[in-house]
């Protein structure tokens, strides 16, 4: 067993790595050494003396009613310490992040395929399976609504009966979860002036984020009659105010700790097995870990919502957008979720990075008995630029145009309006993104003739098969191959949309350590690998010019930071360790005319003092004081909040109002290689250029476009959970469910603009999503190119590209 | 059932083992070794890689019966298995397998001006993922770790196509495999050069053997 220390809980997220430099420089993860040396506490990796193992029971059917549940040959398991049902919560039953639909346990009805209906605690993993497997529940099938038409046509099963969420008077069937129109300018006048028409339907599949490390946490039951909850999340403190009812305890008895968390991507803004291990742990007195396995963690988040777009666009012969119109319908599965900021975002970025003044647009989210759908990367954004650039592409060929040139042509800039009405008021290099990818240099032709042979690789003297479609299948060496090149551009929002009060919190102490001054950093922001911790020591590194950093773990000891979600972490806990840095350093200095007032003149003159090299200096850099002399044995502290500036929600009928807080631009070219024949597609390189407005760690900003263009790839060709018309999941693992490895991901240069938007801290963008949207239709386009097929579907199969359905 | 084998260079002895436990549960739940991951247990993402005798195998695929009295490496003891192979070698000398490396010389200064990890002794593979940018979060990290630290042992010098082949049964959700790429090469090159201090001139083709015996520092 683990050795003398009784529990293996993160205590040092964050250290190890000596890290050095402010903002701008590619300063190395503090996490990084514990990363490398397998020291680093993952959720999955945390034990406790003496703890149990949770397990869930889960609805094998989509949409059924729960007759019975017999639990008894379960207790009666040896090793079983506690089973639970929807009869034994304890106090608040349902949950959710914006509409509390969800019930913690199904109660008399289950919804989806995967629904959670029991809970078992033991001593061992695999005796919670087999006590879940004892449990007996009886279940009437109900018929399952899986689509648009079976969820509003006459006669459809309402799922959530007496719905009172403040979305329910404005929606026209209670499936409905929310509906946003947006209606701007006249387009049955630009519609008689169009000279070209070009309309389409869309449809993308359903994506999983499908991060490395599965869904785990540890719940402790404290002393106080609390409990402390380590977790992998993306925003402790809504975890917390979910969890708190649920477990009918006050919110400062909840203690949520962020452990290890193995990648995020939107699938952990929900809860999974919080509420189940902390009821485990209450029920039995006893510490109780849950971890996932893949094929549960495939059913226990929510997934990008599958789509059906249509969307209609006419333009004058000169290639100008005169209207568009568009509706997209995106399917919520069985729970809320953020299904309804997930319809604002596809509306309200529906339209594209194009001014057009016309438009007659509409997202819906329904309710269906398949699995819920929220939170994923790019977060609507992405189903809508599948469709928006797909039909750019149409438009180009029906004018004759060159697609890049035409989508030039009608992008936005600085000053222009969005559909909403709202101005883009800080750079918005559209035009300039898309003539950098176009160009970059091409990838030679024929790499598989010009790399090596060797035994390894296979194939006949002087052809590489591991650069070709199929790979080590062996399945051609260059014959019925094509190659075809596309381009794509998408906008994304960065931050909390429509009115939210999206805020972060920031503690930053500043002291003498050892002589030496030190800036502890304390925030709730969860680091999920995106280097949230690299750069919260930059930022007080440059803002302190101190070299000692140390950033505490996040817990909800200190004030929310909000979710790591949206491209919003490092302007927003960014900007609140910022803030709290210039609160610090105003107190340091005035710290300093109190006591070196006499030793020059400087010090009251009224000019500004700076912070540098554990120095303070003037601002022509004469050197005042060591700030170790300046603190003595003072500690400053300050905890403050930042706020970006205000948001409005969007008028429920014409949509208008200033909805997001700034916009993110990417552009891709995709070069792919087709084999005909197959319909096999190599990608062979994946060109990214995007607007950062600040890179404030280069190394770090490169690695989430290159992660956010490999996961647009992976909905491009491969990506999607297959949910039969029945409503069962069909693909729960990574034998099925494909993800791209590193054969199927090209080379990825990134081209890195910065263009300040002065609303923000240091100017930067977030950076995170906008790589994801452009990436899908980019590769798409490039494979119509190469093959002439319409391909109006994410992810393009085999059998599309070769007419063998 | 008890299990007894070698971890890292230690006996380790696992009692009460369940037949059903995989190599992985008992490493990470019994033996106190959880730098092993867990994000699949089918054998499909790699984050579990360990050696087996000096195989690359996925531990969620071996059962723990099998393994008895035979050798494992984990990420937690690959510094000191890659050091010991370094002093082997020095001792020995090694075969340096040709073919082109496509890290530059300049490259290669570039990354290693940046600063590396103080005082905790890492292995090549373990620093130039540290420097080049090729840890996010870090899960499928120990995998790949121990896939590419054996890519290196076998091929010095590996080709993009080669580590492409090597790491495909690693999965990494993060980062989009650009910067582990360029981690793996700025390792070979690290390494390469570290065994061959006479070429100083970046990784030019080898004369299709390894340095002479004593050449290596």
């Amino acid at each position: 067993m683990p050795g003398a220390s009784p529990t293996r809980i993160p205590t040092a997220l964050t250290q190890g790595t000596v890290t050095k430099g402010g903002i701008g420089e590619s300063t190395l993860r503090p996490d990084g050494t514990l990363k490398v040396t397998g020291e680093f506490a993952y959720a999955s990796d945390l034990w406790h003396e003496d703890m149990l193992w949770g397990c869930t029971l889960r609805s094998p059917y989509p949409h059924a009613e729960i007759r019975s549940v017999d639990v008894s040959e379960a207790l009666k398991l040896p090793g079983v310490y506690s089973v639970m049902t929807h009869d034994d919560l304890p106090a608040t039953t349902h949950f959710g992040l914006e509409i509390h639909d969800q019930p913690v346990l199904a109660k008399d009805r289950v919804r989806y395929h995967g629904e959670a209906v029991a809970i078992v605690a033991a001593d061992h993993p695999e005796t919670a399976r087999r006590a879940a497997a004892k449990i007996r529940v009886e279940y009437a099938e109900l018929p399952p609504v899986h689509d648009e038409d079976s969820a509003t046509g006459p006669g459809a099963p309402v799922l959530h009966p007496g719905r009172d969420d403040h979305h329910a008077p404005h929606v026209t069937h209670p499936n409905i979860v929310h509906r946003q129109p947006i209606v701007r300018g006249d387009v049955a006048a630009a519609k008689a002036r169009a000279d070209v028409v070009v309309r389409g339907e869309y449809e993308v599949g359903m994506q999983d984020q499908a991060f490395l490390g599965p869904e785990s946490g540890l719940a402790v039951p404290a002393e106080d009659g609390g409990i402390d909850l380590y977790i992998a999340t993306q925003w402790l403190h809504v975890d917390r105010d979910q969890l708190a009812p649920v477990l009918g305890l006050p919110q400062d008895k909840v203690r949520l700790t962020l452990s290890g968390v193995g990648g995020a991507f939107g699938a952990r803004e929900d809860l999974s097995m919080q509420a189940h291990a902390c009821l485990l742990a209450m029920a039995t007195g006893k510490p109780v870990k849950i971890v996932y396995n893949r094929y549960e963690s495939f059913f226990g988040h929510v997934h990008r919502h599958p789509a059906k777009l249509t969307y209609e666009h006419g333009a004058s012969r000169d290639g100008k957008l005169l209207y568009m119109t568009c509706r997209i319908v995106l399917d919520g599965g069985a729970y809320a979720s953020s299904s309804p900021a997930v319809v604002g975002n596809a509306v309200s970025l529906g339209a594209g990075p194009y001014e057009v003044d016309n438009v007659d647009m509409e997202a819906l989210a329904l309710y269906t008995n398949n699995p819920p759908c929220g939170a994923m990367r790019g977060f609507g954004a992405v189903q809508a630029c599948f469709a928006y650039e797909a039909q750019m592409d149409r438009l180009a060929a029906e004018l004759g145009m060159d697609p890049v040139e035409l989508r030039q042509r009608n992008a936005m800039s600085q000053g222009s309006l969005m559909p909403t009405g709202q101005e883009v008021d800080s750079p918005a290099p559209v035009a300039e993104i898309l003539r950098r990818v176009k160009a970059m240099p091409m990838p030679p032709e024929r790499q598989w003739e010009s790399s090596q042979s060797s035994g390894a690789a296979g194939g006949s003297t002087g052809v590489d098969v591991r650069a070709l479609p199929g790979g080590l299948s062996n399945t051609t060496h260059g014959e019925g191959v094509v190659r075809g090149v596309g381009y794509a551009v998408g906008i994304k929002n960065v931050g909390f949309s429509e009115g939210f009060d999206d805020y972060s919190t920031a503690r930053v102490r500043l002291e003498v350590a050892g002589g030496e001054p030190v800036a502890v950093v304390h925030t709730a922001m969860a680091e999920v690998g995106q280097g949230g911790v690299t750069v919260h020591a930059q930022i007080a590194r440059t803002e302190l010019g101190v070299s000692g950093v140390s950033i505490l773990p996040a817990d909800t000891q200190v004030g929310s930071a909000g979710s790591t979600s949206a491209s919003r972490q490092t302007y927003m806990t960014g900007g609140a360790v910022k803030k709290a840095c210039e609160a610090v350093r105003e107190k340091a200095v005035r710290l300093g005319r109190e006591k070196f007032a006499g030793h020059h003149p400087a010090w009251v003159s009224g000019g500004e003092l700076l912070l540098e090299g554990g120095k303070v200096v003037t601002g022509d850099g004469e050197v005042l004081a060591a700030l170790a002399d300046v603190l003595g044995d003072e500690v400053i502290d300050e905890e403050l909040e930042f706020r970006h500036r205000p948001t409005e929600r969007l008028d429920l009928e014409t949509g208008q109002g200033f909805g997001h807080v700034q916009y993110s631009f990417a552009a891709h070219r995709a070069v792919v290689e087709v084999d005909t024949e197959l319909g096999l597609v190599k990608v062979v390189e994946l060109a990214c250029a995007q607007d950062v407005g600040k890179a404030i760690n280069p190394l770090s900003t490169i690695g989430q476009i290159q992660g956010g263009t490999t996961q647009g790839l992976g909905l491009a060709v491969m990506e999607e959970i297959l949910v039969d018309p029945g409503g069962k999941v069909r693909n729960p693992s990574f034998t099925d469910y494909l993800i791209p490895t590193i054969l199927d991901t090209p080379a990825i240069p990134v081209d890195v603009l910065e263009l300040a938007d002065e609303h923000a801290p240091y100017g930067l963008r977030g950076v995170g999503e906008a790589p994801t949207l452009s990436s899908t239709p980019a590769v798409v386009a490039a494979i119509r190119n190469a093959t002439g097929l319409a391909l109006n579907r994410v992810p393009v199969r085999p059998e599309h590209l070769t007419d063998t359905r | 059932m008890r299990v007894t084998f070698t971890v890292n260079g230690r006996r380790h002895e696992a009692d009460d083992v369940w037949e059903g436990e995989s190599l992985l549960y008992v490493l990470r739940e019994r033996m106190g070794l959880p730098g092993s991951k867990n994000a699949c247990e089918q054998g499909e993402c790699g984050s579990c890689t360990v050696r087996l005798d000096g195989e690359s195998v996925c531990a969620c695929l071996v059962a723990a019966g099998q393994v008895e009295g035979r050798d494992v490496v984990t990420v937690e003891g690959l510094a000191d298995y890659a050091r010991q192979r370094a002093e082997a070698a020095s001792a020995g000398g090694t075969a340096a397998e040709s073919a082109s490396v496509s890290t530059s010389a300049a490259d290669e200064q570039r990354w290693a001006a940046a600063p590396a990890a103080d005082g905790v002794p890492l292995s090549p593979v373990q620093e130039a993922f540290i420097d080049a940018g090729a840890v996010q979060c870090g899960f499928c990290t120990p995998g790949l770790l121990v896939a590419a630290d054996e890519l290196i042992e076998r091929n010095a010098r590996p080709s993009d196509a080669d580590i492409r082949e090597a790491l495909s049964g690693n999965l990494c959700r993060c980062t989009g495999y650009e910067k582990i790429l360029d981690a793996v090469r700025l390792a070979a090159a690290r390494t390469d050069h570290a065994e061959a201090p006479g070429d100083g001139n970046g990784p030019g083709p080898h004369s299709g053997h390894g340095p002479a015996q004593g050449e290596v520092v």
